[in-house]
């Protein structure tokens, strides 16, 4: 117990503020702001893997690492749609998870906001359009926000998750 | 012991069988051994390999006209035999070899289902990579089946007969596709008494997208872009392996420093996931201190990839010929630097780890996977490795630079969640090791060597040890340069299976963990 209370003390606390740029701190604000106006100070987002290769998946995992802890400005991820606010969905829409992809989205509460993360989600990606991928999350559900990337660095993700709340 | 020293009796054996084997092509797809036989001769074949202690490593077809080439892979000592028999498309018939190696269940059938070839006597009849959207009767893998044909009315995937259970007390829980955390989409279907799993039965497919197909007609560069998105936590290995198989067909030689690098980069990889994976099992067990230490750790490591390498999961780094970019001598110096305190880092963190008793508790004589079930399904990597089975090709059949390198592999026979953990634990402090030698005596020089498409017709196989256990990858060119054929061998295919073996007996709960200790791509086996 004693290692683990030093190991805890020694590695301290690593969350990081966001780069010093101006424009990022203005989101950060506004997040926190927005998020509190919105969604009563908590966004609850449920991730929808639809296809990807799950790069997408590890770069959103770190999300949640100290260093992003994206919790700290009231973001969280939520086991079923039925508790979120936004969809995050990633990769090109498998023609196989399509009908999942739409249960989910119906299962969802209105106002319910979609951001397509990753280029696969955005565009299609090097998968684009075939007999086994729908392609855009778009192409399956209207999408209010993309974060291209591939994968979006956790970073890309944070800015991309800010900037939909702003334009919604 | 020199390569293939177990050939000559295995070839004996076939004679004593009456198999006979055309050995005209043995080398054309070194360092596997080629050998061509009947049809009808298909499923002995397998059942006498079996008998010699080979294991199961795939199983692909292309068709060539009115015909479909078929090859399956046997490997034994880290030596690869191909064998290789065609049938005509008017009848597509084949002997399975899932009755020898219950390994092969679901690869036939998604064989089946992509090119139409049936295999006559496969205890199992239904649908594995065929979700509805394609007919029963059209085969995206076949020539006449265009690769942007629409896919049929969604459906739900309701029709699928699961195996049922019924008796007092017993109750099903269906669980996904989409699952509840932040994970790759598959269905599982659990019967259960009270806390205690009687079966499982996985329905995967669901992120198929079309890997193979689309594969086709692409340049080497687009196929390396490609397979680096087979299975994106091991974006180096596939692309590696693809690669690798590239440039064997194409008799191109890569530049040392960059088969050096190329190990850099592969166990930079090994290192970032086994981090993940150790964090995510103690998460699974609530243990969130280790989550997050192993977190943090990772993260570190991934933004030194992205410093040195200009990508966070290395994507794209490896290309036909070398690398895309060489990293710069104070780039290689950070690398370096890196090594140290790492190694202080989990010299701390594994002994809370070993002696934590509430891990003992969860982690030690769950999910148990015995020898004997790991052996009969060809199980690789950690999964293999925690249950006996000794493969690492990078010791077995080193390839460029482990041919120089001493290459050690942990071993474990408990078979339990916690022994996956360890080798885990293990190989990271075995790849820092590497890794010094590596950046310590890498060589100068270029690290591309301009690609040459090689001649129609050309093949080549490429090998790997991904941080998941052996990647195989097969390609074949058309004209122009252009692939005519991939295919890339994940080895979740044989661990996945092994989840519905090592659940068995145990409770609900403790499910999350024993699926974490396994972590299995979907992606890299739906294709
Ligand atoms: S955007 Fe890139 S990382 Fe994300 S799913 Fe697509 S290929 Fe994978």
């Amino acid at each position: 117990m004693l290692r683990i209370l030093n190991k805890i003390r020694q590695t301290g606390l690593i969350t990081e503020d966001l780069p010093r740029e101006p424009v990022l701190e203005q989101v950060g604000a506004q997040l926190r702001a927005g998020i509190a106006r919105q969604f009563q100070g908590s966004l609850a987002i449920r991730q929808v893997d639809a296809g990807s290769c799950n790069a997408c998946e590890l770069e959103i995992h770190a999300l949640n690492n100290g260093y992003y802890d994206i919790e700290r400005f009231g973001v969280h991820f939520v086991a079923s749609p039925r508790h979120a606010d936004v969809l995050l969905v990633t990769g090109p829409v498998s023609v196989h998870m399509e009908t999942a992809l739409l249960r989910t989205w119906e299962a969802t509460p209105a106002p319910k906001l979609v951001i397509a993360a990753g280029d696969c989600a955005a565009c299609g990606g090097e998968f684009g359009c075939s007999y086994a991928s729908r392609g855009a999350v778009s192409n399956v559900i209207p999408v209010d926000a993309v974060i291209p990337g591939c994968p979006p660095t956790p970073l890309a993700l944070m800015q991309g998750i800010l900037q939909a709340l702003q334009t919604s | 012991m020199s390569h293939f020293d177990w050939l000559s009796e295995l070839l004996a054996r076939y004679q004593d069988e009456h198999i006979l084997v055309r050995r005209g092509a043995a080398t054309a797809l070194a360092p596997a051994h080629l050998l061509e036989i009947d049809p009808e001769d298909w499923g002995r074949a397998a059942q006498v390999a079996a008998g010699y202690a080979c294991r199961w490593a795939g199983v692909w077809a292309e068709q060539r006209d009115a015909e479909l080439m078929v090859t399956a892979a046997l490997a034994r000592d880290g030596d690869h035999l191909l064998l290789r028999t065609q049938v005509p498309l008017s009848t597509p018939l084949l002997p399975s070899h899932t009755q020898y190696y219950p390994g092969a269940d679901r690869m036939e059938r998604h064989v089946q289902n992509m090119h139409g070839l049936v295999f006559s006597d496969h205890p199992d009849p239904r649908r594995w990579s065929r979700h509805n959207r394609w007919a029963a009767d059209s085969y995206p893998l076949r020539k006449e089946f265009a690769v942007g044909s629409a896919p049929l009315p969604a459906a739900p995937e309701q029709d699928y007969p699961f195996i049922q259970t019924q008796g007092a007390g017993a109750y099903e829980i269906p669980v996904g596709p989409v699952h509840a955390g932040i994970i790759e989409p598959g269905h599982f279907r659990f019967q259960a008494v009270g806390e205690t799993v009687l079966n499982l039965e996985q329905r995967l497919g669901y992120v198929h997208k079309g890997i193979e197909k689309i594969a086709e007609g692409r340049d080497a560069q687009g196929l390396a872009r490609l397979a680096g998105r087979v299975s994106g936590d091991s974006t180096v290995h596939y692309a590696w392996s693809a690669c690798m198989a590239m440039e064997r067909a194409a008799h191109l030689a890569v530049p040392p420093r960059a088969q050096a690098l190329r190990a850099v980069l592969a166990e930079r990889e090994r290192i970032h996931n086994h981090l993940g994976d150790i964090g995510a099992i103690c998460n699974d067990v609530a243990f969130t201190f280790a989550w997050q230490q192993f977190a943090r750790l990772r993260e570190l490591w991934l933004r030194d990839n992205a410093a040195c390498f200009g990508h966070r999961m290395l994507m794209d780094c490896i290309v036909p010929g070398g690398l895309a970019t060489d990293p710069s001598a104070a780039q290689i110096a950070q690398l370096r630097a890196a090594i140290d305190p790492l190694r202080r880092e989990l010299a701390a963190l594994y002994p809370i780890l070993d002696d934590h008793p509430s891990l003992e508790d969860r982690l030690a004589t769950t999910g148990v996977l015995s020898a004997e079930q790991a052996q009969r399904l060809g199980c690789l990597g950690y999964v293999g490795k925690a249950s006996g089975q000794d493969h690492d090709l990078r010791r077995d059949h080193p390839y460029a630079p482990y041919d120089r390198l001493h290459v050690s592999s942990p071993l474990f026979t408990t078979g339990d969640v916690a022994a996956r953990m360890q080798v885990r634990m293990q190989e990271i402090l075995d790849s820092l090791e590497l890794l010094v030698v590596l950046l310590d005596t890498l060589p100068d020089g270029a690290v591309q060597v301009p690609w040459q498409a090689p001649a129609a017709g050309s093949e080549g196989i490429g090998l790997v040890e991904g941080w998941r256990g052996e990647i195989l990858s097969y390609v074949r060119f058309g004209s122009d340069g252009r692939i005519a054929r991939y295919f890339p061998r994940d080895p979740s295919w044989f661990n996945w299976p092994a989840l519905e073996l090592l659940i068995h007996g145990n409770i609900v709960p403790d499910f999350p963990v024993c699926n974490k200790s396994v972590n299995g791509s979907y992606s890299g086996h739906d294709l």
